[in-house]
């Protein structure tokens, strides 16, 4: 389902397979458990380190194992709250974070590129898409907190939720969508693990990234549970550094 | 207001122009609150307001060589001055203009985001959210009044999470800035003067200014509300 490996000090977190990469239970878990290490590692390996996710095949992933949930509404709400702390995850992670959407993104997958800091993406192939409005399915609000947080242009947060636009890479890059695009699937990993590179390497505290996150981005990490620190633990960290 | 060596004011025509004086960093102790407070409190009557500084920098932040002395119950007096600050610059009754004559970081970078409109010096100085850098987690106020100013989402991630050194021209293009002048400290400063000369030869009445800007800038007003002076409302200014 997915793999994690460490290349000096870029995690790099790999969805396995040439399928759709569904977000069912079982992805959910194993993402989960993967970003649970990445943490961890991170704990160990001090300052400078970061995040990369990639797919193999045509897809990044195509969202939320509607297959599996099929016409139950309690099903699908399931996976709507599975996936929600997964996000939170990524948005807590001590360490920068870079999308290689090495293929489409489409719904809960899209959200997925969206909980990183960055994203690259190829040219070739692939969009970025909600397709809620187009399938009569509501937006889950953590999605909604998410995509109101990263794109803030009015217009194009019109065009990605209310009109259910495709996005090729280049569009994406003109609406700040994504940060990069590539030619093809293995230039964007390997610029993806470079710009993963570049930010390990400014040696950020782990801690105080994530708090950074968070204070830009307070309305999207209130929505997946995370409660921010009191100002007072703030100085009391800034403190205990003294 | 009490002389003190830590800023000037002057009026030029109708802008009251403050000075953070000397070759220093302009770090934003409570004493360098308090007295560009006192400083702002004497705008009374001005058409228009510009914040400048002399040497290097504008303010390179607070003064965390001050914290590290304080005691921590301390700490949040220095915060507390900032959004006293910010409280009189929201509602002062005059447009305000932050002539950012060199760096900007931190809450150096917050101040001059504070002012209605901000130009910045072209061939020196950066805008910097040093933070990330340092290792220092942001304040709710000092975060609130970022998002507010920087709506954007790319521009928030590279300027607080990224800690880009922004130039001018690069803020200026992100619509961080509204302009950038070529040449040194003086150059910035006639410009800033110029700038807050056209803004009060508009003939606005300065309460409606302080109510417009307020409502624009509702979320961090609502934080900073409770710090403000207690000085009566300067009087209305016939312009």
């Amino acid at each position: 389902m997915c793999t994690l490996e460490q290349r000096g000090r870029v995690f790099v977190l790999t969805l396995t397979g040439d399928g759709e990469h569904r977000l069912g239970h079982p992805l959910i878990a194993s993402l989960r458990s993967a970003v649970a290490s990445v943490a961890a590692a991170a704990a160990s390996a001090g300052p400078g380190t970061a995040l990369v996710t990639v797919a193999e095949g045509r897809f990044f992933s195509n969202g939320l194992d509607i297959g599996w949930a099929g016409t139950s509404r309690p099903r699908l709400q399931e996976l709507v709250d599975a996936l929600r702390p997964l996000a939170a995850d990524l948005l807590a992670l001590p360490m920068p974070t870079v999308a290689a959407v090495t293929g489409h993104a489409s719904a809960g997958g899209f959200l997925l590129a969206l909980c990183h800091d960055y994203r690259v993406m190829r040219a070739d192939r692939g969009v970025l898409y909600m397709s809620e409005i187009d399938i009569g399915l509501p937006l889950p609000p953590y999605f909604v907190a998410m995509f109101r947080a990263k794109i803030t242009a009015a217009n194009a947060l019109r065009d990605v939720l209310l009109r259910g636009r495709k996005l090729r890479a280049a569009e994406a890059k003109e609406m700040g969508i994504v940060d990069a695009v590539c030619p093809g699937p293995a230039e964007t990993a390997a610029e993806a693990i470079k710009l993963a590179e570049q930010l390990a390497a400014r040696k950020w505290d782990g801690g105080v990234y994530a708090s950074i996150r968070m204070s830009i981005f307070p309305e999207a990490c209130k929505s997946v549970g995370i409660v921010e620190e009191s100002d007072e633990e703030k100085r009391k960290h800034f403190a205990s550094r003294l | 207001m009490e002389p003190n060596n830590l800023c000037t004011v002057e009026r030029r025509g109708r802008v009251h122009l403050i000075t953070l004086t000397g070759a220093g960093e302009h770090r934003l102790s409570p004493a360098l609150l308090s007295a560009i407070r006192s400083a702002v409190a004497a705008s009374a009557g001005a058409g228009a307001l510009v914040l400048s500084a002399e040497g290097k920098f504008f303010s390179n932040g607070f003064d965390q060589a001050w914290a590290r002395t304080a005691p921590l119950h301390l700490h949040s007096t220095m915060d507390g001055g900032f959004r006293a600050l910010v409280a009189d610059l929201l509602e002062l009754p005059m447009p305000t203009v932050a002539a950012v004559t060199g760096h900007a970081a931190a809450a150096g970078c917050a101040l001059a985001l504070a002012h209605d409109s901000v130009v910045m010096r072209g061939s020196r100085g950066f805008l910097f959210m040093s933070e990330v850098h340092a290792g220092i987690k942001i304040v709710d106020f000092l975060a609130e009044l970022m998002r507010e100013k920087v709506p954007d989402a790319v521009n928030r991630r590279d300027l607080l999470l990224r800690g880009d050194k922004m130039s001018a021209a690069e803020a200026v293009r992100r619509g961080i800035v509204d302009k950038a002048i070529d040449g040194g400290v003086e150059d910035v400063v006639n410009a800033a003067v110029a700038e807050a000369e056209k803004l009060a030869a508009r003939g606005w009445d300065g309460e409606v200014v302080a109510e417009i800007r307020k409502a624009v800038w509702p979320k961090v007003w609502d934080k900073a509300k409770d710090y403000g002076a207690d000085a009566p409302a300067a009087a209305r200014p016939r312009l």
